[in-house]
């Protein structure tokens, strides 16, 4: 039996009695990070970082009981050892790392090792076996430097301005936009938001990440075209009616699945901004020989290609199930 | 090659017609002759014939890459084409190239033609490693002849004449028919003087739009003519200098196919130019276009065929008469002036006037209509009595009314065998539709080609393979079939966006390349009022 194994509900470590990101109710959870398919409602008790508390407590029904640890602060869960590192995906993401009898498992849940000002940065953890995601798991995936895609938003922006159109810039509402939103120029002109990333990103400031000001659409005066504003709204807010409010605009979605000019057409923007929360595919290789694991286990994403490929290069890798690995393209509907 | 690529990419990211324009004339102005020319070429679809095939160039850009070939093929699968996989793949080494176009085109692409494997790979590859992300994906859709860009002929037409000058009919008229890309071609393409010389060119043909509301809505009937909407090869026969000329829609000289229609030409005055359809026909009417088929694609016809297939013009218009271009004027002057002159011509009934449908009322074009396919017509055209012959597809002055069912011009991409009696045969297609380039899947049909046809599309699959799937085979994008269908739906489930009841093919389109299938606006046209 090894230390943690694959349940119908997800990752189980039968020494410690809790599950990692199950994807439904159990008796205690240890979350990496609060995105909607690693977080199950009900839990008895969730376990997350201390830097991820207030984001995971603003995704869960009130009163439900939350426990947090400071990253790399080990805790004894039954004899079996518990840490959690950051992971550099999003405001409080851990990998979660679990030893018991000399042998050392980490799991990563969604991590990045690009530059990202509002949450910790990704740290290797040397450990046995590792459980990685693989979203990007595709050598066709290589980012391109933050800067110069905020480089290329900014430009975008500007032209919008002198066009008289508002910019509308759809991000994953949790994460991706307080990214996006810290890495824009505020000396270009007004951002505003739609509400569910207005909602989340009072929870960043609230945990004390710097972020230049927004406001909600709705409070201010004036149409976002006139304006020169840039809006932050999810992607399921493109092409509906609530569009309509900020008068003229031009649509651009900021996504690692932009990469793919295909999967950019289809979605019927102006613009593709290649920016991920994950890693491509050489940090995705760096990361997991920073580990020094010997065994892998590929989850969320192109697992059995990453398998394959670690395989020929001699390690012990497999892929593993999730529950959320459905066609690209829902996918791409929100890249989380 | 920067500022093509260049090109290419705001081209790309704007859908806005303004937008593209503007950035058409920006490279008009700045690049050079010799690079405009090339530009034009391929901005108006017009490729290189594929130079290397596919496999070389997945082993060589795997290795390139480091890579196994199973892991390029995963990465394929999520790209979905090969150029930009290709592209994806390469490490960024910074490159890039500022030599001009042309010398890409003419020194680096087509010397590629007939070098051995060995020379061809070792020029991909420097190439590869010279050109920047943008420049690559350009070079590669050059190289794998799948070239297509977001600008429509129109467009480049529209920056060309405010490049020059010029209006958009001369620069359109100027880029028909066949032109070498030479520096000496785009000085005669913008020369001031516009009393051209070339004797062979037609005119820009203008197309209808299909009725996308009721007739009555057009308003007076006695503003409208109503003609039948044949069902055969648009063409126009120019007669100039002592010459025939006769052309196709997609501007291909179709001289030497029909020659009953060129024998009778000469009895045209000097300076004419006609423009109907190429029917085969015979006791007064039309056969059907299965028999025109047996004609299209032959260079040598034998003498049974012309006498089982006899073909005729039918003319609808007349766009220069004595040397004088008659398009300005109304289509009622025109029309009858092509009467008279049709009647003093002996052509033995290979020209013929495309008669008009008498109508009272909108009731009475609207009973014709449901008789067309009797009448061995595809439905009605409604043209405006005081129209002018325009540029391309316009709309407000001519209207085309199919008979129903719904039918799309959609090309073959994915064959699987059938099962029972069509087992080991490959008899169930998958059909794309244009989605800006690329071919997305549509609709799947089984139905409606004869054992004979299935044997040849079956020959035309294990030909033509690109990859498998398991069963199913990935085919050159080459064949065209006329769908047709009962209703049609917006749907999630499909990658198009689109759901279609009960297709099937209708016919098999030899006369048409892929280029001339259904886009997906097209297609989206006609959920607004005959969808369900």
């Amino acid at each position: 039996m090894t230390l943690l194994r694959t349940t119908d509900r997800g990752l189980y470590c039968a020494a410690g009695d809790f599950f990692i990101d199950p994807w439904a109710a159990v008796d205690r959870a240890i979350v990496t990070h609060a995105h909607g398919d690693h977080v199950a409602w009900g839990c008895h008790r969730y376990l997350t970082s201390a830097e991820g508390h207030a984001v995971l407590a603003s995704r869960l029904e009130p009163g439900a009981k939350i426990e947090s640890v400071a990253y790399g602060v080990a805790l004894d869960l039954a004899g079996v050892r518990v840490s959690l590192h950051p992971a550099g995906h999003i405001l409080g993401s851990s990998q979660i790392r679990v030893e018991h009898a000399g042998e050392a498992w980490v799991v990563s849940g969604d991590y990045k090792a690009s530059a990202d000002p509002t949450c910790t940065a990704f740290e290797p953890v040397p450990c046995h076996t590792f459980v990685t995601e693989s979203t990007f798991g595709l050598p066709i995936y290589r980012w391109p430097s933050p800067q110069a895609v905020f480089d290329d938003i900014h430009a975008w922006w500007r032209a919008n301005q002198g066009a008289g159109q508002a910019t509308l810039l759809l991000g994953y509402p949790l994460g991706k936009s307080q990214r996006l939103l810290a890495g824009l120029d505020e000396s270009i002109g007004p951002i505003l938001t739609h509400g569910s990333v207005e909602r989340m990103t009072e929870v960043y400031r609230a945990a004390g990440v710097a972020l230049p000001p927004t406001r909600h659409v709705s409070s201010v005066d004036g149409r976002a075209d006139r304006l020169g504003a840039l809006v932050l709204a999810p992607p399921s807010a493109d092409a509906t009616l609530w569009t309509r409010r900020l008068g003229v605009h031009s649509s651009g979605f900021a996504s690692g699945w932009m990469a793919i000019r295909g999967i950019r057409r289809r979605r019927s923007i102006d613009r593709g901004f290649t920016i991920s929360d994950h890693v491509d595919w050489p940090s995705l290789l760096d990361a997991i020989r920073a580990t020094g694991a010997e065994c892998v286990w590929v989850t969320h994403g192109y697992s059995s290609v990453v398998a394959r490929w670690l395989c020929e290069q001699g390690l012990d890798a497999s892929a593993i199930e999730t529950r959320f690995e459905g066609e690209r393209d829902d996918t791409v509907a929100a890249e989380v | 090659m920067r500022s093509f690529a260049r090109l290419y990419a705001t081209l790309d990211a704007t859908t806005a017609t303004n937008a593209k324009i503007a950035a058409l004339v920006e490279y008009f102005r700045r690049a050079p002759p010799e690079d405009v020319v090339w530009a034009v070429h391929f901005l108006r679809g017009q490729r290189p014939k594929r130079l290397l095939g596919s496999a070389k160039l997945r082993a060589w850009a795997a290795e390139e890459a480091g890579i196994p070939d199973w892991l390029f093929e995963e990465s394929y699968l999520a790209v979905g084409d090969l150029a930009e996989t290709v592209t994806l793949l390469l490490p960024d080494t910074g490159a890039s190239s500022d030599l001009p176009l042309a010398v890409w085109i003419e020194r680096r692409l087509l010397a590629l033609r007939g070098q051995d494997e060995a020379v061809q790979r070792q020029e991909v590859v420097r190439a590869w490693r010279e050109l920047g992300r943008q420049e690559r994906y350009v070079w590669n859709k050059l190289i794998t002849g799948s070239f297509r860009v977001g600008a429509s002929a129109r467009m480049v037409e529209r920056a060309l004449a405010e490049v020059s000058g010029l209006s958009e009919g001369v620069i359109a008229h100027r880029l028909m028919g066949a032109w070498e890309p030479t520096p000496e071609f785009f000085t005669r393409l913008t020369a001031p003087d516009v009393r051209d010389t070339d004797t062979s060119r037609p005119y820009p043909f203008f197309l209808a739009y299909a009725l996308d509301r009721e007739p009555d809505e057009l308003g007076d009937l006695v503003e409208w003519i109503a003609e039948w909407k044949w069902d055969g090869i648009r063409s126009q026969l120019v007669r100039r200098a002592g010459r025939t000329f006769l052309w196709s829609r997609g501007e291909e000289l179709m001289n030497g196919r029909f020659p009953e229609i060129e024998q009778v030409a000469p009895m045209l005055p000097d300076g004419t130019v006609l423009d109907g359809e190429l029917l085969p026909w015979m006791d007064e009417a039309p056969l059907p276009f299965a028999q025109l088929q047996r004609r299209i694609g032959r260079k040598t016809i034998g003498k049974k065929l012309l006498a089982d297939v006899p073909i005729v013009l039918v003319a609808y218009d007349l766009l220069e008469e004595d040397g004088a271009d008659l398009r300005g004027n109304p289509l009622s002057e025109r029309r009858a002036r092509l009467a008279r002159l049709l009647e003093r011509t002996a052509s033995a009934g290979r020209l013929r006037l495309s008669p008009l449908i008498e109508a009272g009322s909108w009731d009475a074009v609207r009973i014709a209509r449901g008789r067309a396919r009797a009448r061995g017509a595809e439905g009605v055209m409604l043209k405006r009595v005081s129209s002018a012959y325009g540029v391309g597809r316009r709309r407000g002055d001519w209207w085309k009314w199919k008979v129903a069912p719904l039918s799309v011009d959609a090309v073959l991409i994915y064959a699987q065998p059938g099962s029972g009696r069509r087992a080991g045969l490959f008899t169930d297609y998958t059909f794309g539709i244009w989605d800006g380039d690329a071919l997305v899947p549509f609709a799947k049909a089984y139905s409606g080609l004869t054992d004979d046809e299935i044997r040849r599309v079956d020959a035309f699959v294990r030909r033509n393979t690109l990859e498998k799937f398991g069963p199913v085979r990935t085919v050159k994008p080459d064949l065209v079939f006329e769908l047709a269908f009962e209703g049609i739906q917006e749907s999630t489930r499909h990658r198009s966006g689109l759901a279609v009841r009960f297709p099937r093919m209708t016919r098999w389109r030899t006369d048409k390349n892929p280029r001339d299938a259904d886009t997906i606006e097209t297609v989206r046209g006609l959920l607004a009022d005959r969808g369900e």
